[in-house]
This record gives structure tokens, sequence and C-alpha cells, in this order.
């Protein structure tokens, strides 16, 4: 994972085949407007699929496109794509649907949210403030159900992922790594520092939609007053 | 207690699964389903079911089920050697049986073969979540309570076809079946990022004998037996990816990602194996042999003609059907 740029570097797209029925359109380098674009993209695409595209996964910069090859070719896809890209405005930057999430930061719930701190130089409470104190934007769900990459994080909460991942982590754990930010829907193996934790329910599979958060919404960490690091 | 089919024995792995959830994939649910989809089709095809309705994905062999009603059932994919009460079950043949009957499976025959799919006329029912009734072992949900069937359970079959019987006799062309076998060749498309590798590296993945390593299960195979080396570090940022994907971490033994990957992935992937080749790779236990063999987009394109076309097929009456069907003994 490489860490998100600043919003207004320049970006190019690259159009990707991958394998006879799928198109990986990918930015690089990867900027928080790609990011937009790709999941205003993937919404389009889905609302109103051309024929022979069968699906989209939007990622942090790129977008996979899985198509029929008997129905439409590569050829034909990527000018229909270009016209859409060209014809859409990206997702909004200020997200229309904000969703703020209870965390109890710090002690069993956020088992690295003092190391983290001595890695970034800061007091837990820093971190804390920092990590809290602002909006960000869900930049894609992946790794497993409903597991959201929120971001980008500030510079000064941005560290590599652990040198030895977890075997298992638990649900509801949110976490840093990689100048994103994430929380764990399922007891999960995982890399991430784990700062606190949250009790909503990220999936549900009976539910509709199964996720709790969508890519492209806003999303507020609050921390709860019963964590340890209030 | 109602239903239809009672796990006597569920074998090494038996599960409900069906065409998958390809829609889910946004919300980061893997597509899942059959890793079997020629031999999941053509095993509903034949009892009357809608192509993708769920079914058994029978993994190994031992598993034992009695029916316990008369039914329209086919058994397609790995022979397990299926025993219909001791008689040998004729496979991709749709077949009736009275109830009470017993169904085994012995273990794979002919050196190859891993997983079989057994249809039953109105499909197994379960709830359909997510737009799918198939099991997603690692997710715990889907098909029957998010698991593996387990000696006792009972299954229960939707609303059958209407004049279903009819069918019976009714066989899958061998004409319209992957070419199945001991050490499958599988053509894939090398790309996107296959330029991470160095030229060497590339090369002989290009022809490369390969073998499924021990913790290889549906989520994926780790390939085993040619070690590739990176032209340079790889850091991507995490994109899409799709079952028949060819992934290689920092160790350089490469991954090929089955029916139930993860959505996302931060690899390099060097080349999807084609989805007609899908089927030869599903039928690979650990410790088997594949080839590769890299083709290209028109190369491919011909494949999916022909896979489209073993999709469609029609089943064919053996001669015994098609004379009782001539003289209209049929009901």
């Amino acid at each position: 994972m490489t860490t998100p740029r600043s919003e207004h570097e320049p970006f190019a797209w690259r159009w990707l085949p991958f394998g006879a029925a799928a198109l990986l359109l990918e930015a690089t380098p990867a900027t928080p407007l790609a990011n937009r674009l790709v999941l205003a993209l993937a919404d389009q695409l889905a609302a109103a699929p051309p024929d022979g595209v069968s699906g989209a996964v939007p990622a942090i910069s790129s977008l996979l496109v899985t198509f029929d090859p008997l129905q439409i070719s590569l050829a034909q896809l990527r000018p229909l794509i270009e016209r859409l890209l060209a014809e859409l405005e990206p997702a909004p930057d200020r997200p229309a649907r904000i969703v703020t999430i209870p965390v109890r930061y710090g002690g069993a719930d956020g088992p690295d949210l003092e190391t983290a701190a001595q890695l970034l130089g800061l007091s837990p409470h820093e971190l804390v403030a920092l990590h809290s104190g602002q909006i960000y934007r869900v930049m894609m769900l992946g790794f497993a159900p409903g597991f959201p990459y929120i971001g980008p994080l500030p510079t000064a909460l941005r560290l590599p992922r652990r040198s030895t991942p977890r075997s298992a982590v638990a649900a509801g754990s949110v976490a840093i790594a990689a100048g994103l930010t994430g929380i764990y829907p399922a007891r999960l193996p995982g890399g991430w520092h784990l700062i606190g934790r949250t009790d909503l329910t990220m999936f549900d599979p009976m539910a509709d939609p199964p996720a709790l958060l969508a890519a492209g919404d806003g999303v507020r960490f609050v921390a709860e007053a019963n964590g340890v690091v209030p | 207690m109602s239903g239809i089919l009672q796990v006597i024995s569920a074998g090494v792995q038996t599960s409900v699964q069906d065409g998958g959830r390809e829609l889910a994939r946004r919300y980061g649910v893997p597509r899942g389903g059959a890793m079997d989809l020629l031999a999941l089709v053509a095993a509903n095809r034949l009892v009357g079911n809608p192509a993708n309705a769920a079914a058994l994905e029978i993994s190994g062999g031992g598993a034992i089920f009695t029916l316990l009603r008369p039914t329209l059932l086919a058994l397609t994919g790995a022979d397990l050697g299926a025993e219909l009460d001791g008689r040998p079950l004729r496979p991709w043949v749709a077949e009736l049986v009275s109830a009470g009957t017993t169904l085994t499976m012995s273990a794979r025959r002919g050196g190859w073969g891993a997983r079989a799919y057994l249809a039953l006329a109105g499909g197994i029912e379960v709830p359909c979540l997510l737009g799918a009734r198939a099991t997603y072992l690692a997710g715990g949900f889907g098909g029957l309570q998010g698991r593996a069937l387990r000696a006792g359970d009972r299954l229960e079959v939707g609303t059958a076809p209407q004049r279903c019987w009819s069918l019976a006799g009714g066989q899958w062309p061998a004409h319209a079946r992957p070419a199945y076998g001991a050490t499958p060749t599988l053509r894939f498309i090398p790309g996107p990022y296959d330029q991470a590798l160095e030229p060497d590296s590339l090369a002989v993945l290009r022809t490369a004998t390969l073998r499924v390593g021990p913790t290889s299960n549906r989520i994926g195979y780790r390939l085993e037996g040619l070690p590739l080396r990176f032209t340079q570090p790889q850091s991507l940022p995490s994109f899409g990816v799709l079952p028949g994907a060819i992934q290689v971490p920092p160790d350089g033994n490469p991954i090929l990602l089955m029916a139930e990957a993860q959505t996302v992935g931060g690899y390099p992937v060097v080349g999807v194996v084609i989805t007609p080749d899908l089927p030869l790779a599903a039928q690979l236990l650990p410790g088997d042999s594949l080839r590769l063999a890299a083709i290209d987009q028109d190369e491919a394109h011909a494949a999916q003609h022909l896979w489209a076309s073993w999709l469609t097929a029609e089943p064919e009456l053996d001669d015994w059907s098609a004379q009782l069907a001539l003289s209209g003994a049929l009901p």
C-alpha cells in the first residue's frame, strides 16, 4: 500500500487488461481525486451497466471492470469508459453522508496505541485527538466483507504496517497503517496497529446493504467516555 | 423431520454452492460459489434446474447421503467412484432414484479430480443471502448455517421443474466438458504486472509446471516449484482481483486465486487464467501438478466462445432413453 498523495497532484490513467474478461483502470500516482473519480465511475457502472459489463470493484486508485468478452471487447470498452470519465463529476470531497464511529481508544481495546504513538513521536492523547479530529472518507471496501479503508490520515499519523501481523484481531478493532485507518468487521488476521475498538456491527449479510459503510461515505471517529484514553 | 437428503457422512468437505455472489463483490464479499462452474451448470441443467441453482460441492471421498424421497439427480465433475445402493452411478447423467436410496462416494479414480457436484431437481433450498445460496466458508454465512455440511444434516429442495422426470437418462455431451485429467494445462493471459518479474522468471512462467501446495483451499492455491524473481521490490496500492488471477507475494511462490478469493489484493498479478480453464484448476488437490500456458487475447476469445457453447449445450438422450421416448413409453 502506498501512502495517499495530495489532492491536487496530477495523475494519469493506465488501461491494463486483466485476463480476457476484465479491465483494470489504474491511476498513477494514487491521489485522493483519482479515488473520488474511481468511486463515481463505479457508482455509474453499477447504476447503468453498459451491455456486457457485469461488475466494477473500486479500490484506492483503481477500478476493476468485469465484462463478458463475447458481448463487448476490450477495444469497445475503453472508449466507453473514457467517455463516462470525461462526463463524470468526482464523488464529492465533502461526503453527503457522514457516519459517526464511537471508539474506545487504548487499553485492551487498542493494544498498539502506546507503541504507535511512540513511533509517531506523539503522546497517546495527541494520537487520539488527531485520529478523531477530522472527517475522513471511505476510499474502498475489501480484504474482508465490509472492511473499510478510510483516509487519508494526516501526515502525522502515517506509519508502516506492523512488522509481524497478528493471526487474530478482535472484531470492531480500529487500526491505522500506511496512511489509512480501518475497522475489522470480524475476527480476522491483521497487520495494522490497533488503537481502539467500536461496538458497531460493520457487516451483516442479512442486512441491506450488508456493510455499514459504503465507499465514498464520510467517517468521523468519536472517543467514547469509557475508553482508556478519552 | 422433513427433507429430501440426509447427510450420513460429509466426507472430506461438502457444502452448498451455486453460481456465487458477483454483485456483492463491491461490499468486499468474495464471489464464492462453485469452484467448477461448468460441472455445476451441467448438473443443474441435466435435472432441469436454472443453470446456477444451488447444488452440493463434494470434495474428496467418503461422503454418504440417503435420499428420503424419490428424486431426479445428476452427479458431475470429478469421478469419486459414486455408487447408488452399491451400483455404480453413471456420472454426467440424470438419474431417477427412489426413496431410501443411499449415495456413496469412495475416492477419486483415474488419477485426477477433487470436486463432484450433486444437483437435485428443484435445487437445494437454503436462504438466499446477498443474491446467492452459496456457502461462504471463511465468512461463515450462506448455504446451511454458513458452514460445511456434517453428519445428521437434512436438506430440502425447491419446487422441482414441471415434467423434470422426462429428463431422466439425459447425458451431458462429452464435447461440452473441459479436458479433465492429471496435470491439466491452464491457459493464462500475462499481465497486468508481469513486467515486475525478471525476464528469466517471466519466460519460465509462460510454460511452467507447478505443484499445488499443501495449504491450498477454496480461497487459492499456493503453487510450488518455481520461485519467481522481481526486478524491484513491489509496493502497489490494493486493486480488485478475481478468481484465476496469479499473484506473486514477496517470497516469489505464485498463488492462484480461486472462487473464495478476497475481492482486492496488493501482490502483483502476473497473469490471469482464463475462465474456461478454471474448472480444470478446481479439480486439483494439494500435491497435484499443473502446467501453465501463456496465450494471447485472440486465443482466449476462441476459448470463451467454446466455453459459452459448453454452458448452453443440450443434454443428450442415451439410446435406451431415446428408444423409450420414440416408443411413447415415457409418462
